[in-house]
């Protein structure tokens, strides 16, 4: 089945909670809803499940106008946040659940809940009760409840967020894999711009109930289209700074203008704000196009595989991403570098004016 | 502040333990020195908790001892250890104002009013409370409840150790940052021992100089982020410390080669006399895709491509083991097949999940990605 959402607003005592929205979801495809705690993802799920009704606009199935239709009419699975299975039954009977409601020959239960169980690896726990297994399991048992019907909607309501972070890179994983096979739309809610691109698929950026941006997740994030966006799509956040562009160069406060390279050789002059991603600011200069920045070193974050390397230039704080850990000392003076066709440029008001080209890069 | 003996430590929760399994904490035996920061990492039931609780007198271990300074500790309450304690949860008195919340650890011990002053203003600037120094606690926000707590537990000069439970779970993403910052410049300053748990890689790493790695109850390392990363004393900190975390291939070792089936990766002169079964741990950071077979390298398939923006997480098959190479943003990656590069400076030779010492180990600068 296709989804259409035409002009979708939902308005909940005078508050709008969803702006507008518009949107074509085609079957068997993957698409993410990335935007931060109250941006609108949980209410826009469900609205597109039946569980609320749109104040204005049309929800259509296939064509067919559904935005009367209650959720029990539907044919939609959810996953939320916190496990939900029922207490009293085996995993078994919690995955098998759906299949009775929707009177399934025994048989055809029997084998549907064991072939689900395996791909979530809980094939040994069917016969455990749900407060006997740990948060991972309880998870995957609720998930499994989820896909063991063949919905034509499956939503996931940042399903892995309560759980340890191995846990999530493993059924991060898993979850490609399980839904690469789906011919359902499925919907995944998430705060982490990391989720969303080791998920891939398509991704929607909400903020504050408006859709900002949908298309592909690599593209929405290489290409983002506003720095509100940039944002959104970088973890750590995207880093700014101010430039005029004049007679061919690039001009920085009293820097010595630097000749326009690669994708910036086209901007008409004015002035603008450069974005440039953590992990493209080096603290050490890597090519004749490097910008060099003064800095302080404020706080050293390590994520265990990587260091954050949080820097101060002119009052204002970013972040410089490097793979591996590395020890500098706090209030340290050190040089940050990026280099030019690294950066993204926005007009002042935010818009996008011109994004890294991805074949600009050198290959090592 | 005081070094910390842990002596031949252990506790069971069962009366009669049989198994190591019945172990919440197995023997422990380690010196914590003084002025160090120290963090508990683990999975939840690993233990962490247990030992936090030790340390701070909440339990009395069933069997060895703690020391601070060399005097046995083991079965003094908390009140009577010289400790201070920060929890999950904001532990204040509702009804004072934050003056008298943060004063009150140091009048209870008949500190004179004027070193109170001083202090209480010291770590009031400090955590940037001292604009709400004069109104009532009941009425801040969470985050703010929890500075609070932090400022009771920063507030005297003269304890043996500052224990924390998790102490920026139930704060906002963006002053948890904040706190970390300020926590790390009050250690750097005031050099206190610090004992802090959590299950936050990204917090732990970045607030300790030492961090306690823990698994089913037993210690498996104590050291620098960077020693958790680039030698992972046993497996499990290898997998845990990292995302991803280290590959393994199960292996036997011939003349200083280590043999997965027809495969021979050459590792060193100096395992030239290991021999029988051992696991080869290497860091997706450090294994080298390249698109054309280079000397020294084996054709692997590439199953999958995860695009991670800033980098590609490329899962290969290599016989029947599977890895994980971590791929440098806009590097291009075959489309079937690759041969893979173990640089042996990164190799890592592990027996029954323990790292075997190489003597000659190199220990490489690490460049960054690019």
């Amino acid at each position: 089945m296709a989804m259409t959402l035409e002009n979708v607003t939902k308005i909940v005592a005078k508050e709008c909670h969803i702006d507008n929205i518009s949107l074509q979801l085609e079957p068997g495809t993957f698409n993410i809803l990335l935007g931060r705690t109250l941006s609108g993802k949980t209410t826009l799920m469900r609205l597109m499940a039946g569980l609320e009704r749109p104040s204005q606009g049309r929800i259509l199935i296939d064509g067919q106008d559904m935005t009367r239709i209650p959720v029990r009419k539907r044919d939609v699975a959810m996953v939320y946040q916190q496990f939900i299975n029922y207490p009293s039954m085996t995993v078994y009977k919690n995955i098998a659940s759906p299949l009775r409601l929707a009177k399934v020959a025994g048989k055809e239960i029997d084998r549907r809940v064991r072939e689900v169980a395996e791909v979530l690896h809980i094939d040994a726990l069917l016969d455990r009760f749900p407060n006997e297994l740990s948060g991972g399991q309880q998870q995957r048992t609720a998930i499994a409840r989820a896909l063991v019907k063949d919905t034509e909607l499956l939503l996931l309501d940042e399903p892995l967020v309560n759980l340890d972070y191995k846990l999530r890179e493993e059924l991060r994983i898993e979850m490609r894999e399980i839904f690469k096979r789906r011919k359902s739309i499925v919907i995944y809610a998430t705060t982490e711009p990391l989720e969303a691109l080791a998920l891939g698929g398509n991704t929607a950026v909400l903020h504050e109930g408006h859709l900002e941006q949908f298309g592909s997740t690599i593209d929405v994030y290489q290409h983002p289209q506003s720095t509100r966006i940039a944002q959104a799509f970088s973890d750590p956040a995207m880093n700014f700074f101010n430039g005029t562009i004049d007679s061919g160069t690039l001009q920085l406060g009293n820097k010595e203008p630097m000749p326009l390279r690669h994708h910036l050789e086209e901007l008409p002059p004015g002035s603008y704000q450069f974005g440039m991603r953590p992990s493209h600011l080096h603290l050490q200069r890597k090519s004749d196009d490097d910008i060099e920045f003064q800095t302080t070193i404020d706080l050293i974050e390590i994520s265990g595989s990587e260091t954050f390397i949080h820097i101060i230039h002119n009052g204002h704080t970013w972040i410089s991403q490097q793979q591996g850990i590395h020890a500098y000392q706090m209030g340290q003076p050190i040089q940050a570098y990026v280099d030019l066709a690294q950066l993204y440029v926005f007009n002042l008001d935010g818009h996008r004016v011109a994004s890294p080209k991805n074949d600009s890069l050198e290959l090592t | 502040m005081a070094r910390i003996d842990l002596n031949n430590l252990a506790h069971s929760y069962l009366a009669k333990p049989k198994s190591d399994a019945d172990y919440a904490l197995r023997k422990t035996d380690h010196v914590w020195e003084d002025g160090r920061a120290y963090a508990l990492l683990g999975p939840s039931g690993c233990g962490k908790t247990t030992l936090l609780n030790i340390i701070s007198g909440l339990l009395q271990p069933s069997e060895g001892k703690v020391l601070f300074d060399g005097k046995d500790v083991s079965a003094l309450p908390p009140q009577e250890r010289n400790i201070a304690q920060v929890f999950q949860f904001p532990v204040i008195y509702d009804t004072m104002s934050v003056f008298d919340n943060l004063a009150f650890p140091l009048r209870n011990r008949k500190i004179p009013p004027a070193e109170v002053q001083t202090r209480v203003k010291e770590v009031a600037e400090m955590l940037e409370l001292v604009d709400v120094l004069d109104k009532r606690a009941a009425n801040l926000s969470a985050d703010a409840k929890q500075k609070i707590s932090l400022g009771r537990g920063l507030v005297r000069s003269d304890v043996a150790a500052i224990l924390f439970d998790e102490p920026l779970t139930v704060i906002d993403p963006h002053l948890k940052l904040m706190l970390r910052r300020k926590l790390k410049q009050i250690h750097a300053r005031f050099k206190l021992t610090m004992v802090y748990v959590t299950h936050d890689q990204l917090e732990a790493l970045t607030f300790a100089d030492q961090v306690v790695v823990m698994n089913e109850g037993r210690v498996l390392q104590i050291g620098t982020p960077q020693d958790l990363f680039e030698n992972p004393q046993h497996t499990f900190v290898g997998y845990f410390i990292g995302s991803p975390g280290m590959n393994f291939l199960p292996c036997t070792m011939q003349n200083g080669s280590a043999c997965l089936g027809e495969i021979r990766i050459p590792i060193g002169k100096e395992t030239e006399q290991l021999q029988g079964n051992f696991e080869l741990g290497i860091r997706p950071e450090f294994l080298v895709l390249h698109n054309n077979p280079l000397p020294e390298t084996y054709k692997v398939t590439v199953k999958e491509i995860e695009d991670l923006g800033n980098c590609q997480i490329v899962r290969v098959q290599l016989a029947e083991h599977t890895l994980k190479v971590k791929v440098p943003e806009g590097q291009e990656v075959p489309a079937e097949y690759g041969f893979l590069e173990f640089p042996p400076e990164w190799i890592r030779l592990y027996a029954d999940g323990n790292l075997i010492e190489r003597g000659v180990q190199k220990q490489p600068q690490l460049e960054p990605v690019q």
